[in-house]
């Protein structure tokens, strides 16, 4: 919302300094987005006259213009605008003169013909954001003369101020004048008036039909209106705060709403005789003022002639446009009212028509600031047509949904607990008496009445907001709560950075993909839709389905980067992924996956390995079911009993090909629901055996299509006590093992726990191993 | 026992010098031994002198011839202790040079690197970090949330209009509107209130949604952290200072926070709250208030014994700023590229 100081000054008793009224209206909550000086005049700039214009047949793009600025001589000047003609006043920028843009007038010319200046739009002179064409003056404008001045321009500041929900007064200068007018401890005046009611008493039927939409409604008459020009100062206002002039009739009824948050139509009173506020049928349409025909719902609230019961406004938003004030006007009838902001909102959300009006009406606006503003509103007019008249015997309807100054009380007690400071009830009143609340002291606090433009305070802790506000924030101090609390992560978040750091010492980038994926990208990734949710209003339809795995977003980035020919790609990602549960929610839990391209499925086992040693955890391995979209014979399941904790291996050759990746991918994926919040006890020390051990390698012939797990199980139980540690250091195929089956070699330490191991226990041992690998399948190698 | 004293003497030193010239030129360990044992050995010529010794009758003449052979021996053995030593050192510098490398090959060689933490996964952990000294604990929740724990629980009923300061992203399950993509980690706030018996001193990072085209300076998926305190007796001052207190923790002792009006449905008074750079321009960090008393009392507790503050502000902003990325987006390309630039 823009807000002019000279305004703000003229509303109430304010610092000139526009840097201290900045720093005030962000210490109250109006957080001032940018500050701009406008209207300054630029020296140099001059009025003139356009003598005649001519196209140069090289330069279709501009006009050449020889133009008057009244002290006799011609001035030849290029012009890129097409808006002017012969006889048009425009501001003349002359040679030499400093734009507020910083560049400097030359007589850069064009096709060898000097320009001996240049004429200048609004905007190039700061003095509103109009940049479609040159700033045309009035006929008769004395030529030569400063066009700031002539145009009554005043120098003045602008703030563009990001209001918050909170605060629906503050959409007009009055109730950020009433705020900054409280913060200085200074006068609030109020607009200035002229005009009062006067007789004849002239009445405008009013029936509200829609009583919980519309809790008032008035409408005034306004005779002896000339429709013209504005005033150059009304019009200069408009033009700072980023409204059009249109007629001296629309001027004042904006200037009005912008002042006083007093959003108002005028309608022609020889069109529309009375109003009847009713909610709209099913399938009837309207024209808005911008030109639309409008289908309205049973929701829609309009404004409708009491006589013929069509629509003249859509309430709230936008009049209609057969009763738009035009040239032959001679009266008005003026309306203001008050309507429910939720439905308002909802129709302009519904109709994608937001206006000046409806932002004012959504936020709620002063039902008991009408009268008011209905005398500001003839008082500007009457500054463009002396005889105009508000009539008095205005056209009032009032409903139940009429906001009334309701009373809140305010202890005490409870403004200490929350602000840590304990004003009594004459303190109250000092700090939000000025904002138009009305305190009465009481035992212990006070009874609050809240103003009608305050809609936003209804119960204390509201009150008690107004108070730290007025109080300062600043003033309330600095302090740290004593906590009983001891600050600590979590076993599971300790865990979950152990993970983090054994997965970036193995050489692997963290990546966050989207958890948003492309209908197919899962079945792509030869994974299951079954369990998806979707996205009821995607961004775009690519980002439609929540994730159910890591899998699609980590082979996306392997893609990614391969594209870019990255020469190492070892990716990670712990994060949530979201099918569909059997509750309300979806059934989140958060993974971990892994993925190395040119990797095998011997790097994805030893990362595994890597994981289970840093984390004290485990799983089996489970060849025989295949997890989906990985490698059919080179990957496996990880699980505990009849539990899949997670995948490792390869991804599936035929997945990579469809996705364009080349090479092997490894692949690693773990459910961290499980792994991390494990919380393993602390390993016990035991005592060093001490007593020799002795070393046995012995080497078996197995099928290939029997895991070298469960021979080494075999072998483990075969050895029993004895065996200190066993491994699988060779794997052999070739000339004497047979087609179909490998030799595989363990070297078995053995040691006795209470003495020195004897060559018959070593034998025994072999011969233990040899029977039991017998069972399992395999042949010792002789 | 042949010849005279002096003959033997003779006989002595010659053994010795020519035991330690065969010595002082052997190459290796074992001729090194060879030649002490030609001259001690029990064939060697000093074993013989020694062993004429007992024929030897003047027993001041045994005495002194005896003492001549042991001297000679131990010479020896010095001999060739000293040799042994200079042939091993010389065996081991030979074998050092051959097995130079230059360090500088080498280290162009070597292709191991560390892998990479995602900066807003180093930037959550640095911001826990903090939160967890000033006696914080770090709670989680789901990432997909009822409207109840995103919305309704903190002070925004059906239709509220403050709704629309966020954009939401909606699962599409019915009753549709159900369930969303949490917009902020507020929910969370909820949760713990819920869980939690007070006092309560928690911080929630996580992954929020909005429905928003992403551009430099926003994405449709980013992170944020959130506090929350109830206790009994918090005040607005309590808010203000646990603000100073991450400011200077987390920026540095020369930075100072500031706290302006501002409205959140579920804190009142509300605030935002700006960092002091040293340079004296601020920066907007974040929001913050005192929890309003509906929230308290929809998440269960009572708003007349606790009461409490909340803050929360953007995760990746804090990374952003810290490695000067100039467009978020690059952060979420997951370019190992961009990723390398940082350790």
């Amino acid at each position: 919302m823009k807000v002019l100081l000279s305004i703000l000054r003229e509303l109430a008793d304010l610092p000139a300094d526009p840097d201290t009224v900045a720093t005030a209206m962000n210490s109250l909550g109006m957080a001032v987005e940018s500050m701009d000086t406008v209207g300054v005049p630029v020296p140099g700039v001059v009025t003139a006259r356009i003598v005649r214009t001519e196209k140069h047949p090289d330069a279709a793009k501009v006009t050449r213009c020889w133009v008057d600025a009244g002290d006799g001589t011609e001035r030849h000047v290029w012009c890129g605008a097409t808006n002017m003609g012969p006889g048009d006043v425009v501001p003349l920028a002359t040679l030499g003169t400093v734009m507020p843009d910083g560049r400097e007038i030359s007589r850069r010319g064009i096709l060898g013909i000097d320009s001996e200046g240049m004429l200048c739009s609004p905007v190039e002179l700061g003095i509103s954001d109009e940049a479609s064409g040159l700033l045309i003056m009035e006929q008769g404008t004395p030529l030569g003369r400063d066009p700031f001045e002539v145009l009554g321009i005043e120098h003045d500041t602008v703030f563009d101020l990001d209001l918050t929900r909170n605060r629906p007064d503050c959409w007009g200068h009055l109730g950020v004048a009433r705020d900054l007018a409280a913060h200085f401890g200074t006068a609030l005046r109020g607009p200035a008036l002229s005009v009062e009611p006067q007789e004849p008493s002239r009445t405008v039927p009013v029936t509200i039909s829609a009583t919980d939409r519309c809790g008032m409604f008035s409408a005034a008459v306004v005779s002896g209106v000339v429709v013209g020009p504005s005033p150059a100062w009304v019009a200069s206002r408009l033009a700072h705060l980023g409204m059009r002039s249109i007629n001296n009739v629309v001027d004042a009824s904006n200037l009005v709403m912008l002042e006083l948050n007093q959003p108002n139509h005028a309608y022609d009173h020889d069109v529309t005789r009375g109003f009847d506020i009713r909610l709209a049928r099913e399938g009837e349409s309207m024209r808005t003022l911008d030109g639309t025909e409008r289908r309205l719902t049973a929701d829609d609230l309009l404004i409708c002639d009491i006589a013929s019961g069509e629509p003249v406004g859509l309430a709230g938003i936008m009049g209609g446009l057969e009763s738009e004030v035009t040239a032959s006007t001679r009266e008005v009838a003026l309306e203001m009212a008050w309507f429910a902001p939720d439905p308002v909102r909802h129709s302009v959300n519904r109709h994608n028509l937001r206006s000046e009006a409806s932002v004012r009406f959504e936020r709620g606006v002063d039902p008991d600031g009408v009268a008011v503003a209905m005398r500001r509103f003839v008082t500007i007019l009457r500054e463009t047509c002396p005889s105009a008249v508000l009539h008095s015997g205005m056209g009032v309807a009032e409903s139940g949904s009429r906001p009334r100054p309701s009373t809140v009380r305010v202890r005490t007690s409870r403004v200490a607990r929350t602000l840590g400071i304990s004003p009594d009830g004459p303190r109250i009143a000092e700090l939000i008496a000025p904002i138009g609340f009305d305190v009465v002291p009481v035992e212990g606090g006070a009874d609050v009445t809240v103003p009608t433009f305050r809609p936003d305070c209804t119960e204390e802790i509201d009150i008690i907001e107004e108070i730290a506000r007025h109080h300062g924030y600043d003033a309330l101090g600095k302090s740290v709560p004593k906590s009983a609390v001891h600050g600590r992560l979590s076993t599971m978040q300790q865990r979950r950075r152990i993970l983090r750091r054994v997965l970036v010492g193995l050489g692997l980038d963290e990546v966050m993909p989207m958890p948003f994926l492309a209908p197919g990208a899962l079945s792509g990734a030869g994974l299951g839709e079954d369990d998806v949710l979707v996205i009821a209003n995607p961004l775009v339809a690519e980002e439609a389905v929540l994730r159910t795995s890591l899998r699609p977003g980590l082979l996306g980035s392997v893609r990614y980067n391969q594209s870019h020919r990255a020469p190492r790609i070892g990716l990670w990602e712990i994060g949530h992924v979201y099918p569909r549960g059997t509750g309300v929610l979806p059934d989140e839990s958060e993974q971990l996956g892994v993925v190395v391209a040119g990797g095998d499925a011997a790097l994805a086992l030893s990362q595994w390995a890597a994981l289970c040693d840093a984390l004290g955890v485990g799983a089996q391995l489970d060849q025989s079911r295949v997890p989906a979209g990985l490698h059919p014979t080179r990957s496996a399941s990880l699980t505990r009993g009849k539990k899949v904790i997670g995948v490792v291996g390869e991804v599936d050759p035929v997945v990579l090909d469809a996705l364009g990746i080349e090479g092997r991918v490894s692949i690693l994926e773990v459910d961290l629901t499980t792994v991390l919040n494990e919380d393993p006890k602390p390993a016990q020390a035991r005592d060093i055996n001490r007593f020799p051990s002795s070393d046995i390698d012995m080497a078996f012939v197995l099928a290939d299509d029997v895991p070298a797990q469960n021979l080494q199980r075999a072998l483990r139980q075969a050895a029993g006590k004895r065996l200190v540690s066993i491994d699988l250091f060779d794997t052999y195929r070739g000339p004497g093992v047979a087609e179909g089956a490998r030799s595989l070699a363990f070297r078995m330490r053995l040691q006795e726990s209470g003495g020195t191991l004897t060559d018959a226990a070593i034998a025994e041992v072999q011969e233990a191993c040899r029977v039991a690998a017998e069972k399992a399948g395999a042949r010792l190698r002789s | 026992m042949s010849g005279s004293i002096s003959e033997q003497q003779a006989v002595i030193e010659a053994a010795v010098k020519e035991a330690t010239a065969l010595i002082s030129v052997a190459p290796d360990a074992a001729s090194i031994r060879t030649a002490v044992n030609a001259a001690t050995g029990k064939k060697g010529t000093l074993a013989a002198v020694k062993s004429g010794l007992g024929r030897v009758t003047d027993l001041e003449l045994r005495k002194t011839l005896g003492q001549a052979v042991n001297e000679a021996i131990e010479a020896v053995e010095r001999a060739a202790t000293a040799r042994e030593q200079t042939v091993k050192r010389e065996a081991f510098a030979g074998a050092i040079a051959a097995d130079r490398v230059d360090m500088s090959e080498l280290a162009l060689r070597t292709g191991g690197r560390r892998g990479r933490m995602h900066l807003v996964t180093q930037a959550t952990e640095r911001l826990e970090d903090v939160f967890v000294g000033l006696g914080f604990r770090v709670a989680e929740g789901p990432e997909v949330e009822t409207d109840f724990h995103n919305f309704e629980a903190l002070n925004m009923p059906p239709s509220h209009p403050a709704r629309s300061m966020w954009d939401t992203l909606f699962v599409d399950q019915d009753p549709q509107g159900s369930v969303v993509l949490r917009t902020h980690t507020s929910p969370v706030q909820i949760r713990v209130m819920q869980e939690w018996p007070p006092p309560i001193y928690a911080v929630m990072p996580g992954r929020v949604f909005r429905k928003e085209t992403p551009d430099a300076t926003h994405m449709p998926v980013f992170y944020q952290i959130e506090g929350l305190v109830v206790d009994r007796n918090i005040t607005f001052a309590d808010l203000a200072g646990t603000i100073e207190a991450f400011t200077k923790a987390f920026f540095g002792e020369g930075f100072t926070s500031r706290l302006r009006p501002s409205y959140f449905p579920f804190t009142e008074p509300s605030a935002e709250f700006d960092i002091r750079r040293h340079d004296g321009s601020w920066i907007e960090l974040g929001g913050c208030g005192m929890v309003h008393p509906r929230v308290l009392a929809a998440a269960g507790l009572d708003p007349e014994e606790w009461g409490g503050f909340a803050f929360g502000f953007g995760i990746d902003r804090m990374a952003k700023e810290r490695h000067g990325v100039e467009d978020i987006r690059e952060m979420y390309s997951n370019d190992v590229r961009f990723m390398e630039q940082f350790s």
